[in-house]
């Protein structure tokens, strides 16, 4: 019966038919044209295609604004749309400031909870509990970030804000008015959003820590937390730099919430306690009713947003893909 | 030479109380830091629970937005537009994603184009979703002189495609190998392997995908916002400005009536519990799969 195919082959040979012998071998293994394969690779293609399609479409609407006002857009500190005036620099300076403090606010909570989900403080159980919870924290859009950041962190920051701007004021940084509509604000929520990012990064990183070094460090006579201090993080660190870099690309994108909470000033300002902008908020604010060459420095202003995000989720990946190669050298 | 007890036992080098204090306090710091990120989310659920559950009844899901300062109605509008708007992110984001997952995976894993397509895909979910409205903006709003629901779901397909995409294809990789060489091995060609074998067997996981995508495009405002913009009517036409849930939070969040407050509440409690079902309905699949 193995042989039925060759037999087959053998016994088509036999019979006078003017073809050659191995021609229905031939057709049977030939390529067949095969639809899906084509249409497949159509999608395939214009995914790749989009991606240009959608950075050319906007760099050529926001060409108008590149050309007439060129770096100066990037430099400047006014904006006035009345007045066609367009400087991003503000409001650049916010959306760092703003996420700068977002992660400087959310690393240590998110890495508490990746070491709480990596080592075994806890039964798996309850891991997989508050993992769920952090996941569910991703889940919740951003606008009901906002929505929940207007009723509970404004009152907040604006209290807690009247004290710092009362006792700390001659600290540019926490110079008065205290609004609640302001940098700390945004970056509060912002911190909470971010958080998930950064635990679920580390987590990956922690776990990876080869067992073998654990052991090592408690073979030596280390606490748990000598262990953790002085070998697991260390060895995880790559890893949990990838994480904040990440973490970063996320807050400077972040929308919605930022732009219900920061207060959309694009005047200069020290102050964590006076409203400022980000380029995100600033696109979810104007772009409804802009007209004219507004559009196009809008436009200027999404290139810029696209290229800063761009850049920071490249490096981001690179360490993520560096720390990868190196655990699985140590395991 | 200590024998081998003397050897193996703690007696005179106990750790140093200082170091176990040490040990002690950090462990605290770590259990307090992390309970302390469970009091936001925490005060979250209640706040959109307690707020939202007030205000629902059918009327809340079958009728107009009252006029600023009144009483009574429901967001049917907003509701509608999100299903519309999400219906049509997708209509166009399902065959492109699932189709290019199958062509990186089952066709030419190892391809350029394939590189490519993950690369783009990867960059993709790393830009912000404000950007997908500005190209809608760019490409729909702009020619047709006109706000519509159109521009917000071709927002939201740029949206869900990398999720449809990535998750499609693991997904694929979930299928074992040896279903495919079964079915090559009985002389099936490569369009009925992935027709009758692998996109059955990788249904379920597909499915979760988009079903994740979907919680997400629902609950998105950024592209929404200034692609369908808003509108206190029923939708007529897709080429017409539309409500949405998103927007509608957005929109009434700084209201100053208590009534409109409460209905961003109540359309919060929906977006979130979306988007919960749908996040737990995943992890039931995904964990069946790999247990």
């Amino acid at each position: 019966m193995t042989l039925s195919a060759e037999e087959s082959v053998a016994d088509e040979g036999r019979h006078p038919i003017p073809v050659l012998p191995d021609a229905p071998v031939r057709r049977e293994y030939r390529r067949r044209f095969d639809l899906l394969r084509a249409v497949s690779w159509l999608a395939s293609a214009s995914v790749v295609v989009l991606l240009v399609f959608i950075l050319g479409e906007i760099l050529t609407k926001a060409f108008p604004a590149v050309h007439r006002f060129g770096l100066g857009f990037v430099t400047g500190i006014q904006w006035s749309p009345n007045r066609d005036v367009f400087g991003v620099l503000p409001v650049i300076l916010g959306t760092v400031e703003s996420s700068l403090l977002a992660l400087a606010l959310a690393l240590p909570l998110g890495l508490a909870i990746a070491l709480f989900l990596s080592e075994n403080f806890l039964p798996d159980s309850v891991r997989q509990a508050i993992r769920f919870v952090v996941e569910l924290l991703a889940a919740i859009p951003s606008v009901v970030y906002g929505l929940w950041g207007i009723f509970v962190i404004i009152p907040l920051v604006q209290s807690l804000g009247g004290l710092l701007a009362r006792h700390l004021g001659f600290i540019p940084l926490f110079e008065g008015p205290a609004y609640g509509n302001s940098l700390l604000t945004a970056s509060l929520v912002l911190a909470l959003m971010v958080l998930p990012t950064i635990t679920a990064i580390s987590r990956t990183a922690l776990v990876a820590v080869p067992n073998s070094l654990r052991e090592g460090a408690y073979a030596l006579g280390a606490t748990r937390w000598e262990a953790i201090l002085g070998v697991i993080i260390p060895t995880a660190a790559p890893g949990i730099v990838a994480s904040t870099i990440l973490a970063f690309g996320r807050a400077m994108g972040e929308t919605m919430a930022v732009a219900m909470l920061i207060g959309n000033s694009q005047r200069l300002s020290w102050s964590l306690l006076s409203p400022s902008n980000t380029l995100a908020a600033l696109l979810a604010n104007q772009f409804a009713e802009a007209e004219g060459i507004q559009i196009n420095a809008l436009m200027y202003a999404a290139i810029l947003l696209v290229l800063l995000t761009l850049v920071v989720n490249m490096a981001g990946e690179a360490v993520l893909r560096r720390t990868q190669k190196a655990t699985a050298g140590l395991a | 030479m200590a024998s081998p007890e003397n050897f193996f036992s703690n007696a005179g080098r106990q750790t140093s109380p200082l170091r176990l204090l040490r040990n002690r306090v950090l462990t605290f710091l770590c259990v307090s830091l992390s309970l302390l990120t469970l009091v936001p989310l925490f005060s979250i659920v209640v706040l959109v629970v307690k707020n939202g559950l007030s205000l629902v009844s059918p009327s809340l899901f079958t009728q107009l937005p009252p006029a600023p300062g009144l009483e009574g109605g429901g967001f049917g509008n907003a509701l509608v537009g999100t299903v519309v708007m999400v219906g049509i992110s997708l209509l166009l984001a399902i065959p492109l994603g699932i189709l290019s997952a199958i062509y990186i995976n089952e066709y030419a894993p190892a391809s350029r184009l394939s590189g490519a397509v993950r690369v783009v895909a990867k960059l993709l979910t790393g830009i912000p979703s404000i950007i997908c409205g500005v190209f809608a903006f760019a490409v729909v709003v702009l020619p047709t002189h006109q706000f519509s629901s159109l521009a917000g779901g071709v927002a939201l397909s740029i949206l869900i495609l990398p999720t449809i995409l990535l998750t499609g294809e693991q997904a694929l990789l979930g299928v074992p190998k040896a279903f495919r060489e079964a079915s090559f091995g009985v002389g099936a060609t490569h369009f009925q392997t992935i027709w009758r074998i692998v996109l059955p067997q990788a249904l379920p996981a597909m499915m979760t995908g988009i079903m994740l995508a979907v919680g997400r495009a629902a609950g998105e405002t950024a592209p929404v916002i200034f692609t369908a913009l808003f509108s206190q009517n029923w939708i007529s036409s897709v080429m017409q400005p539309s409500a949405s849930l998103s927007v509608l939070i957005y929109n009434f969040a700084s209201l100053p009536y208590a009534y409109h407050v409460k209905m961003a509440w109540a359309a919060s409690l929906v977006l979130v519990t979306l988007v919960t079902v749908t996040n737990v309905l995943t992890q039931i699949v995904f964990r069946k799969k790999y247990s």
